[in-house]
């Protein structure tokens, strides 16, 4: 694909050099972890050729929008609200963060101490290999953990344009007044950005959009249920990733298409493993494009992922936005609504997030629970005492992994995932 | 039937046999770069039905002499419980790792514990202080257990702790005392985590650095129990293996 897109990304202002290593990595490295897997559904094609394309087709697709006049909006995390993009007839873009990349540079501007996750959004744009934040019209910050708020202070200033939506620590009523409060200014600065008023039916055709995405996932996450699983956790984690980045209407479909094939699937009682494989939901911080490393560590110890609580995942998915409302006002109270469920780690307390993870366990059939924390995310790696204490009370095993994006503890993980799957086998 | 167990570890390559329920033989060889040659040095006159490898270089080990894998928290498991039926909870330093492992009383691992990718607390962290130290590893035990009070040493990091050796020495402080203050450290770390998993009697302590008497003095005192000690603490791992192949094969056999 490199040939014909370089005019593009030069344009863009890329490293082309630095790109066509991250490219040349990025498609071995689905080489060796997607493409070896046995069994595939044949409707992850689609999903394959959507990464082959990553930087190529899905960007081209952005610059045509942005030459029509609508606005490209980059995002990193679950708290900003797809629907007011597409409200004003933008693109939203979900601008990963899952490999390590210009360390050096990143480092001149934040302590080496801080997660993978952020020094990976400063990688990305510090080295100038990536076209979606390179193509973005603005990029929306979140105040979600410290490290994020305070890194978005730095980022901003290397930013085109850059917008941050304060979030509550609460469920409280003023957290969820402040939720609505900073959306409905975020609505205004779409406005603003792309001169189009938001009206009630921009809003439902936005809200209409984002809920069949959403509804494709659940539909998804719900046949996973069987044993044999009929999907790979890799093929469904790669699913919730493309979720961020891909057209939503064709997303959807295609989506909508594996769900077929796996209905099938199950009917038949066949899947990617034999039935009576051990069965893992993976729980705690976000896995971002192209952050593959444990998920391919537990399905090559020979268990399967049968769920992701998850920012990219579950979690991120979960609900939909009532789709009725008479006035803009009360649509985006509506989405406000949805959005204040979320349970992630920067709430306090937050106790629906154990539930959740409970109710995921028994609806998945899992044997065990692997809670996935990065190094240095405060927020998750203390909740995961709380996660550990409160499953094992319910007899549900778990293993508490602590890591980055480096390749290097792929040897100990392996050993402590081996263990804990033979451990659930024994 | 013959099941062998092998146990690839960063410094030591331990071999086990089991033929009909005994075991027959055990041998170590300290491993090198070559992790390939000396898995065939040690193999050279063996022969066996079934082999399964643990360690740090148990897939390696695989793809090239066949055999089974199980991860090196199993293998301690089956090899303590064999030995000491009583055996509840764990601990095993080895050369680059310590794991902790607390069993149901049927034998299965309830929970686990590993350090993570740096050698804080292991054999080699001994090793390297003893050489700081200007003595030999095998008598680095009762060089501590000779002295007469504790010189604390703060770091876990094994680069950091060299040089706060070495500024203790400076500083004149008796070799004897710091050598304790290093075997203190190491016992510290090994109590947190066997705590974090919960330690139930009986308590068996694996693994190369168990051969240290220092330590294991030191550990009995910091958990208030008796820490057992295999008479063999390194071929734990390899014995687990080869009871593993055992338990295959009959499994098998029943099928």
């Amino acid at each position: 694909m490199a040939e014909n897109y370089r005019q593009m990304w030069s344009n863009l202002g890329l490293d082309l050099n630095t790109h066509d290593a991250l490219l040349d990595t990025l498609g071995h490295v689905y080489q060796d972890i997607y493409l070896s897997q046995q069994d595939r559904p044949e409707t992850m094609k689609y999903f394959d050729f959507v990464m082959s394309e990553v930087h190529g087709l899905r960007v081209k697709e952005l610059l045509d929008a942005k030459a029509e006049g609508r606005k490209v909006i980059g995002s990193y995390c679950v708290f900003v609200p797809e629907e007011l993009i597409l409200a004003v007839d933008g693109v939203s873009v979900g601008l990963c963060a899952g490999a390590d990349f210009g360390a050096e540079e990143v480092e001149k501007l934040l302590p080496r101490n801080t997660c993978a996750l952020i020094k990976s959004a400063f990688g990305f744009k510090l080295s100038r290999v990536c076209p979606y934040v390179e193509a973005c019209d603005m990029v929306v910050g979140e105040n979600t953990c410290d490290g994020k708020k305070k890194a978005y202070e730095i980022l901003g200033e290397i930013m085109r344009r850059f917008y941050v939506i304060d979030l509550p620590q609460t469920k409280s009523d003023a957290g969820r007044a402040l939720l609505k409060t900073e959306y409905r200014n975020f609505m205004h600065a779409l406005e603003e950005l792309s001169g189009k008023s938001i009206s009630r039916e921009s809003l439902i055709h936005g809200i209409q959009i984002v809920n069949r995405k959403r509804q494709a996932v659940h539909d998804l996450s719900r046949l996973r249920d069987a044993d044999p699983a009929p999907i790979s956790g890799l093929d469904a984690l790669l699913v919730n990733q493309v979720f961020f980045y891909d057209d939503p209407i064709r997303f959807t479909q295609s989506v909508n298409k594996i769900c077929e094939e796996l209905q099938i699937r199950v009917a038949q009682r066949s899947g990617v493993f034999p039935k009576g494989t051990k069965r893992i939901l993976m729980s705690g911080c976000p896995m971002a494009v192209p952050n593959w490393k444990l998920p391919s560590i537990i399905e090559n110890a020979g268990a399967v992922i049968v769920g992701e609580e998850s920012c990219i995942g579950e979690r991120g998915a979960r609900g939909l936005t009532s789709e009725t409302g008479s006035t803009v006002d009360s649509l985006l109270d509506n989405i406000v609504d949805r959005y204040f469920q979320i349970d992630c780690a920067v709430f306090t307390p937050n106790r629906s997030r154990l539930e959740h993870i409970k109710e995921m366990a028994e609806k998945y059939k899992a044997d065990g629970v692997i809670h996935y924390s990065l190094q240095f995310c405060q927020p998750y790696q203390i909740e995961s005492g709380v996660v550990e204490s409160v499953l094992e009370k319910e007899g549900i095993p778990v293993l508490r992994i602590e890591t980055d994006y480096s390749q290097e503890d792929i040897g100990q993980l392996r050993t402590r995932v081996e263990a804990f799957i033979e451990s659930l086998s024994a | 039937m013959k099941s062998a167990g092998i146990d690839i570890g960063s410094r030591t390559i331990k071999l086990a046999l089991i033929e009909d329920g005994e075991v027959t033989l055990t041998r170590k060889l300290e491993n090198s770069f070559d992790t390939l040659k000396v898995c065939a040095e040690i193999l050279l006159d063996i022969s066996y039905d079934s082999i399964t490898a643990t360690g740090y270089g148990r897939h390696l080990f695989r793809e090239n002499f066949q055999g089974e894998v199980i991860s090196e928290i199993t293998a301690f498991a089956k090899g303590s419980i064999f030995l000491i039926p009583s055996c509840r909870t764990i601990l095993d330093i080895g050369g680059q790792d310590v794991k902790v492992i607390s069993l149901h009383s049927n034998g299965k691992v309830r929970k686990f514990e590993m350090n993570d990718k740096c050698s804080a607390g292991t054999g080699r962290f001994l090793e390297i202080m003893a050489m700081a130290l200007g003595t030999r590893l095998s008598d680095f035990g009762e060089m501590a257990l000779s002295a007469e009070q504790n010189e604390k040493i703060n770091s876990m990091c094994t680069v950091f702790a060299e040089s706060e050796v070495i500024s203790l020495l400076a500083r004149g402080a008796p070799r004897r005392n710091v050598a304790l203050g290093i075997h203190q450290a190491i016992v510290n770390r090994a109590k947190s985590m066997l705590h974090r998993v919960g330690i139930a009697d009986d308590v068996v302590f694996a693994g190369g650095v168990a051969l240290n008497p220092c330590i294991r003095s030191l550990l009995e005192t910091a958990i208030c129990r008796r820490a057992i000690v295999p008479d063999d603490p390194q071929t734990i791992g390899a014995l687990g293996c080869a009871l593993a192949g055992t338990h295959r094969g009959e499994k098998e056999d029943l099928s």
